[in-house]
């Protein structure tokens, strides 16, 4: 089996879907004849054609609102945003229009698309290129968010987006583009949208994770070796998989949510919330976030303020396994 | 050769039938069988008759708020009928005649007026996308509608329906340009009915006219009288051909007026004169459109009476059907957010009931 970084997955993913199925198309900003900034489509026009790879004008609300009409005529159009940060100006469509179709004609139409978007701080970016937006989407009743952290769920869940007679938000950690790599087998599989993965065991303290965060959580925890953590990959971000933290939350009673989205209204503070409905009786300290200060990413040389390091987690879970009420 | 002839930027605007339902422009009336242009009147009639009832009953209470058609049916009638039935309507909100035209029922509109999500469920094989309410941003759905037309080899076209005040959006940009840049089988048709709610169309933009907007997207533009069936077939035939054979979109201004307000909830005496309503008034184009029909020895005056007579009874009794449709089941709002029901809408929904069943509601 070969391994492979996630962003040569998510190109895997691309390419077999296109080939498999010859109603998806992929387009977007320099996605096309460039093969995209970070190269995910690498080669795919060449392999294609321009009419199923080709790149759009500098227009998110275009690429998006075109999106709708070629999911309604029968094709799955897999579009990139080139940075989540630029997503913006396609918000409209996507909650107006995106998310509503299906319920707006009450099934007579329903948007089988995906829109991919790089996500995430810590690669010393401009303005506007390390947002992290979850929230915005996962927000909106319609939209599924899909967010992987490993090479081989990459794949495995962009395969599934793609198949998925919904609109998916398809979220990449840039910063781990090109991190690791990890096997990917070679044939298409797909990764369950709506499950979350445990990624290790454990009986102390359950931690919550997504995209990059997975990894330093990781690193955090093998530095840590006297709390035996149980570390979630959440995976899906909507619809959330409420079973798999209720049943680790009331094994270990306690919580730890890592995430680089803001803070106040954040996904962690969704993930409280079902834990304190769900998992009240078994807590034995207050669940905790440890998320995205409520300010704007700074550029560079104030980030490192920002982004959240292992060190940072391992001191919040010694803090939580010591907290007596 | 109709664009040249009649270009925007030498002011010259595309009139066939004068408002007396004169021929003016004899040589460039279109040859229309005559069961299509009686179904168009047909329409237009059934169309002018239930949009007058709609204000009616909601000033009774009786309806929710309601946008009015009333003076642009031409506009929206005479381009739907240059398209062909593969084609595909993409609407903005006021365009009750062309989805008329287009096999949405009025049961199925007044349903939705009513405030009935199942009313923009449209019968199979009906290819009309639901009302979009956010201004502007349906013309990308119609591009994207003809790129998969275009991709599939499919001889499909898209036709959507823009306001005036919609020209004023960013994405009427985007749609245009990503129409224009592709050579996308789309028809854009401006209804420029002079008003977005209260904003004068003179106050929305510089440009003289809308249909020069389309020279800066290198695509033909042409200015028509909305109000003359005739002319808007005219020109939505010649887009509908270049469509076909890949030359790309058209952008149409159809010059029109809304006699009536803007939504049951605005007052328009508030923004315009009376006397600006009655010079439109003598424009209507079902007058002109009555008067041609019957040169043509196609309708007599006493099948006229009979045509309003029958829609209203049409009307009256659609609307007793709607109005004792009651509301829709509690499920159907939950059911239709995915394909499959996620865990957390299951929760709801079973904890709205678990509650309804427990207080006895």
């Amino acid at each position: 089996m070969a391994t492979k970084t996630l962003l040569e997955a998510v190109n895997e993913a691309l390419d077999q879907s296109m080939e498999q199925d010859q109603s998806v198309v992929v387009y977007g900003e320099d996605v096309g004849f460039e093969g995209g900034v970070f190269r995910t489509t690498a080669g795919l026009q060449e392999k294609y054609g321009e009419g199923r790879v080709f790149d759009s004008p500098i227009a998110e609300a275009a690429i998006v609102g075109s999106a709708v009409g070629m999911a309604i005529n029968g094709l799955k159009p897999v579009v990139e945003m080139q940075f989540s940060g630029f997503s913006l100006p396609a918000y409209n469509q996507i909650v107006t229009h995106v998310a509503r179709f299906r319920n707006r004609s009450r099934g007579k139409y329903h948007l089988p698309l995906v829109i991919r978007m790089p996500y995430g701080g810590g690669v010393k970016a401009l303005e506007h290129h390390s947002e992290s937006l979850e929230t915005l989407y996962a927000h909106i009743p319609g939209l599924k968010l899909v967010i992987p952290s490993t090479p081989y769920d990459a794949k495995g869940l962009l395969i599934s987006a793609i198949k998925d007679p919904d609109p998916v938000i398809f979220m990449e950690p840039k910063r781990i583009y090109r991190a690791f790599k990890q096997e990917v087998p070679e044939e298409m599989y797909e990764v369950p949208i709506g499950k979350a993965r445990i990624v290790k065991p454990g009986k102390d303290l359950t931690i919550i994770a997504w995209g990059a965060l997975v990894r330093e959580v990781e690193k955090a925890m093998k530095n840590t070796p006297d709390i035996d953590a149980e570390i979630i990959d959440l995976r899906t971000i909507s619809p959330i998989d409420m079973d798999t933290i209720v049943e680790s939350v009331k094994k270990t009673g306690r919580v730890l949510i890592v995430h680089e989205a803001y803070k106040t209204f954040g996904p962690g503070a969704e993930l409280v919330s079902i834990v304190n409905e769900k998992a009240f009786v078994y807590l034995e300290a207050p669940p905790k976030r440890l998320a995205g200060f409520d300010v704007t990413i700074p550029l560079p040389r104030g980030e490192q303020y920002f982004i959240i390091s292992p060190e940072q987690i391992a001191f919040e879970a010694k803090q939580l396994m010591a907290f007596k009420a | 050769m109709i664009f040249k002839d009649f270009d925007p930027l030498k002011g010259k605007m595309l009139q066939i039938l004068d408002q007396n339902g004169k021929l003016v422009q004899p040589k460039l009336e279109p040859t229309i069988d005559k069961d299509i242009l009686l179904k168009m009147y047909h329409t237009m009639v059934l169309g002018r008759v239930s949009d007058d009832k709609a204000i009616q009953y909601q000033r009774q209470g009786r309806m929710l708020t309601y946008a009015p058609n009333h003076g642009q049916e031409a506009a929206q009638v005479g381009s739907i009928a240059a398209m062909k039935d593969d084609d595909w309507l993409v609407l903005a909100f006021r365009e009750l005649n062309a989805m008329l035209y287009k096999g949405v029922t009025l049961e199925q509109s007044y349903l939705y007026w009513y405030g009935n999500e199942m009313g923009s469920k449209y019968d199979e094989g009906v290819r009309v996308l639901p009302i979009n309410v956010p201004i502007g941003s349906q013309i990308n759905h119609a591009a994207g509608l003809a790129y998969a037309a275009k991709l599939q080899k499919k001889d499909e076209a898209a036709i959507v329906y823009i306001g005036d005040g919609g020209t004023s959006h960013g994405e009427f940009h985007e749609g245009v340009n990503f129409s224009g840049l592709f050579d996308l089988p789309v028809v854009i048709v401006i209804q420029n009915n002079q008003y977005a709610i209260s904003t004068p169309r003179r106050k929305a933009t510089k440009a003289k006219t809308l249909a020069q907007k389309a020279i800066a997207y290198g695509i033909p533009g042409i200015q028509v009288d909305g109000n003359d069936p005739l002319a808007m077939y005219l020109a939505t035939s010649v887009a509908r051909e270049r469509a076909g054979k890949g030359e790309g979109p058209t952008l149409i201004e159809a010059v029109t007026y809304r006699m009536g307000p803007h939504t049951t909830s605005d007052n328009p005496k508030l923004y315009r004169s009376d006397e600006e309503v009655e010079e439109w008034k003598l424009k209507d184009p079902l007058i002109r459109f009555k008067a041609y029909l019957i040169e043509k020895g196609y309708l007599t005056e006493e099948e006229d009476e009979q045509l309003y007579k029958d829609a209203k009874e049409n009307v009256k009794q659609t609307f007793q059907k709607v109005e004792t449709s009651g509301d829709v089941p509690l499920e159907d709002i939950f059911r239709y957010t995915y394909d499959e029901m996620t865990p957390n809408l299951n929760e709801q929904l079973d904890e709205y009931k678990a509650y309804l069943e427990k207080a006895g509601a």
